[in-house]
């Protein structure tokens, strides 16, 4: 047994975070933890990596009982983390990373060299260990975390969401050294809230609802279905919506938007290049992408936070190229930011302030040039209600609500202004299943009104679930189209590659092979390769 | 409808209690360590800051802190630094005193005209630092920090007989040319000397620096920076333009720093002309935690300090044991917000907490990540 949790539990102020989990994880297996958004994994495997100290229960590593301060009693105990965030040096080799903390090791020099190319080799990691980090791929990158972690004597891998950043090809080649490292008699605990992956990489799943274990699953005898009723307690929602609104209005037209960046070395480079696309009144138009692709930098330029350096904007018949953001707001395109810590909310201050946020002179905040507080309160009382945003008060900082509840003020906030446009990015992220269902809702109903979307998510689901048109975004440019009718989530990953461009169609016949390398390649690729 | 927050006020005032009560006893320590009663010195403290001449002082003396104090205050509110306002004080008092010298209008029209020049002086010193930082990205404070010690070298250059400058012989002694007596501000008859009439701009400087910040669309755009760039971006805040307008108030804002001294007690600007007022300034809007009555408090503790420490020189103490508490105040001010805002945050996360708890038994209970 390489891992046995007992009785965890785990209380932050006001909350359980965990209460009497029971693990055991045994050697030399790919232990699956999967529970939705906000179940409580996180934190349980923050609590055997040492970062947090349980209120009750008890750990033990190959049998022994051990109780971890910080993560280096956890790592001297052979237990390696590798976060769903990097922890990369991007200016850096990838040697240097590596001994980056552990010189004592085997020395920064040809000793570590070596080790890392033998357990690159014997994992089958296929790490080069003199390439500078910033020059990788996502993919790469994790396989130097993961080696990082093996370098430090890990035998227990604690995989944090590792999957999220990966399209579906990477996601094949990533298990495949998952299995490499089992085959080795190591231990992967994989934490995942996909079931198809879970399904096809563990051998045993734990699933983890609301804070504590609700049942083991063998992944041989389960379907993806029983595992998600499992996990949520109830029928998945769904993002579907099938029943066209869309007319032939246009509400926003993008044609031959530019926008170009200088690195440090002074080279411009095409963070977007000829962007063009009309979402008419009533459409949802998805993007699809690896992030990274150029969807942050396309929102801005919508917003008007970054200015273009060619091509136009239209908005409802009118130039909006060189309007402010305030005004483009006023004007009716609503914003529901993809990092809403950093773009959608004041964290320290007050609900009712948050919900002036971004609409400071529109009704009801303001009247003139004062700001109406009385009126602002009395707003926010209203979306607390009708968007059920769970707080005591609206006099709390927007801190202290959880990431749902904070998606949900947002979500509202935009709403109340009756936008034309929405511009909604990643808008069910860390979001838990009742508030998912609640804005998926709210999406749609705005939608049959006429409201025209602009939807970026990394959900595959969701974006083929709510979009009436698909489109594919790689490196800076929208490089395929596809119809959400009939797309599979596995072409749409396969396009996010680069692999396909053009119009995205099924088969004919056998159906689309994936993780070989044998991606249908329709029209040609832009974009000069380097790696 | 609300808002007396019983908790929110306690919890308001108890950083710069903490803080002063902190301060106190670290000084006590250092007077037990110089071998000296502490209780005795504070005694005096409060003995000698309590006589009427020491409360005019007192007053007087805070006027001007205030106001530096506010000057400070709006550039913290947007998360600038403005090191600054000493030069821009400065600079602006010393032009005023020019044009206050070199004219002689009616009292009603000139004294405005004198703080008008004042404040312009102020700003546009002020606003290079704000045009390098949105431009070049030149940090605020290095530029400001800069720009006081060129305000020291033009006012010096000017402040010279046969340039701008009158030269006393007699008491070695570089001033500007007096303004006239019918430009002298009013003032308020006590005991003993009388109580600076700017004290009432002042007090009005307060209020519109409450209403402007508290209640208009500026004042939510200005704090909304302050708080997060990203998020005032998003919102559809020109950050650039309100980086420069806000120097351009916190300057303005400064230029009145030196109007009390000019126009209630010195009427020129010479060699002796208070300086250093920006850095009190500093002192004063963290101890006022950048709120219009609470900067307030924060003058007039600095004020009386600084008037205790001549009862304390009196009585054999040395002098220099204020300098310590009022270092001490300010970084037990720091520490105490810090440890404050820290239990205000759990306090209320717990309160969320109990709330969703609460309401939650019907299976719905959200769990933290």
């Amino acid at each position: 047994m390489a891992v046995e949790l007992r009785g965890i539990t785990k209380r932050f102020p006001g909350v359980v975070a965990n209460h009497d989990i029971d693990i055991v994880v045994h050697s030399g297996t790919v232990h699956a933890l999967v529970g939705e958004n906000g179940a409580g994994k996180s934190t349980l495997m923050k609590i055997l990596y040492g970062m947090q100290k349980p209120d009750e229960g008890t750990i033990a590593v190959d049998g022994e009982q051990v109780s971890f301060g910080h993560p280096g009693d956890a790592i001297a105990r052979g237990i390696g983390m590798v976060h769903q965030h990097f922890m990369l040096a991007d200016n850096l080799t990838v040697l240097e990373n590596i001994v980056l903390g552990s010189e004592k090791l085997h020395g920064i020099g040809g000793r570590a060299r070596a080790k890392i190319t033998e357990i690159s080799d014997a994992y089958g990691l296929g790490v080069r260990p003199d390439v500078l980090v910033e020059d990788l791929g996502v993919a790469d990158r994790q396989r130097v975390e993961i080696l990082k972690v093996l370098y430090r004597g890990a035998r227990i891998l604690i995989l944090d969401e590792p999957t999220a950043v990966l399209v579906p090809q990477e996601v094949e080649a990533l298990f495949e050294n998952l299995r490499g490292l089992k085959s080795q008699g190591l231990t992967v605990l994989f934490i995942s809230h996909k079931l198809g992956e879970v399904l096809s990489v563990a051998d045993e799943i734990t699933v983890i609802r609301r804070g504590t274990t609700v049942g083991s699953a063998d992944p041989r005898s389960t379907t993806a279905k029983q595992l998600a009723e499992l996990m949520v307690g109830s029928e998945l929602p769904s993002p579907e919506t099938r029943e066209s609104t869309v007319t032939d209005e246009p509400m926003l037209t993008v044609t031959g938007l530019r926008l170009v960046a200088v690195d440090p070395e002074g080279t411009e480079r095409a963070v977007l290049d000829d962007i063009g696309f009309t979402i008419h009144k009533g459409e949802v138009l998805g993007i699809a992408g690896v992030e990274g692709n150029g969807q942050a930098e396309l929102v801005e330029a919508i917003m008007g936070i970054r200015a273009l350096d060619g091509g136009s904007l239209q908005l409802d018949g009118r130039d909006i190229t060189d309007t402010p953001t305030r005004r483009r707001r006023e004007d009716g395109i609503g914003y529901v930011p993809e990092d809403r810590h950093r773009h959608g909310l004041l964290l320290e201050a007050p609900l009712w302030e948050n919900r002036i946020l971004g609409h400071v002179t529109e009704q009801p905040n303001s009247k003139g040039f004062l700001i109406d507080t009385a009126a602002a309160r009395r707003d926010t009382e209203r979306i607390v209600r009708e968007y059920d945003v769970r707080t005591p008060g609206i006099e709390v900082t927007a801190a202290s609500l959880s990431g749902g509840n904070q998606q949900k003020l947002i979500v509202g906030r935009e709403m109340s202004h009756l936008p034309k446009l929405l511009i909604a990015a990643h808008p069910t992220r860390g979001v838990d299943v009742g508030a998912q269902a609640q804005i998926w809702d709210q999406i749609r109903e705005a939608r049959r009104e006429g409201l025209a979307v602009l939807l970026i998510s990394a959900d595959l689901d969701e974006l083929i679930g709510l979009s009436d048109t698909l489109r594919v975004m790689y490196r800076g440019r929208l490089v395929a189209d596809a119809d959400p009718s009939t797309i599979t989530p596995e072409q749409l990953g396969s396009a996010m590659t680069g692999a396909a461009s053009g119009h995205l169609e099924q088969q004919a016949g056998n159906g689309t092979p994936t993780g070989d390398g044998a991606q249908p390649r329709i029209g040609e690729q832009a974009g000069g390769e380097d790696r | 409808m609300k808002k007396f927050d019983k908790d929110r006020v306690v919890l308001g005032i108890a950083a710069p209690v903490l803080a002063v009560v902190g301060a106190l006893i670290v000084t006590a320590l250092v007077l037990l360590a110089t071998g000296k009663e502490p209780f005795h010195a504070f005694d005096v403290m409060v003995n000698y800051g309590d006589k009427t001449d020491s409360q005019v002082y007192i007053l007087n003396k805070a006027t001007t802190y205030y106001l530096a104090g506010l000057a400070v205050a709006i550039g913290f509110r947007m998360n600038l630094f403005n090191i600054g306002v000493d030069g821009q004080y400065q600079l602006g008092a010393f032009f005023a005193a020019v044009v206050g010298g070199a004219i002689s209008i009616p009292g009603v029209v000139e004294v405005p005209v004198i703080i008008l020049t004042s404040m312009a002086v102020g700003a546009i010193w002020a606003a290079i630092a704000g045009v390098l930082k949105v431009t070049r990205g030149v940090s605020e404070v290095i530029s400001t920090i800069m720009l006081n010690s060129i305000a020291g070298i033009v006012i010096g250059y000017f402040l010279q007989g046969g340039r701008l400058g009158v030269l006393d012989k007699d008491a070695n002694m570089v001033s500007t040319k007096p303004i006239p007596v019918s430009s002298h501000l009013f003032s308020f008859k006590t005991a003993t000397d009388p109580v600076f009439g700017f004290i009432v701009f002042a007090v009005l400087a307060g209020v519109i620096y409450w209403f402007l910040l508290s209640r208009t669309r500026f004042g939510f755009d200005l704090r909304t920076v302050g708080r997060s760039e990203s998020a005032a971006q998003a919102s559809g805040v020109s950050v650039k333009r309100m980086m420069i307008t806000s120097m351009l108030i916190s300057g303005a804002m400064a230029g009145l720093v030196g109007m009390p001294t000019l126009l209630n007690q010195s009427y020129d600007y010479g060699n002796d002309f208070p300086t250093g007022i920006g850095f009190t300034g500093i002192a004063v809007a963290l101890l006022g935690r950048n709120n219009p009555v609470g900067i307030a408090v924060g003058a007039l503790l600095w004020a009386f300090l600084e008037r205790a420490s001549a009862g304390l020189e009196f009585e054999g103490y040395d002098k220099e044991i204020v300098g310590v508490i009022q270092g001490v105040i300010v970084l037990a001010v720091v520490i105490a917000y810090e440890l404050v805002r820290r239990y205000g945050l759990t306090r209320q996360q717990r309160q969320v907490g109990a709330e969703l708890a609460a309401a939650g038994t019907d299976d719905k209970q959200e769990v933290a990540a």
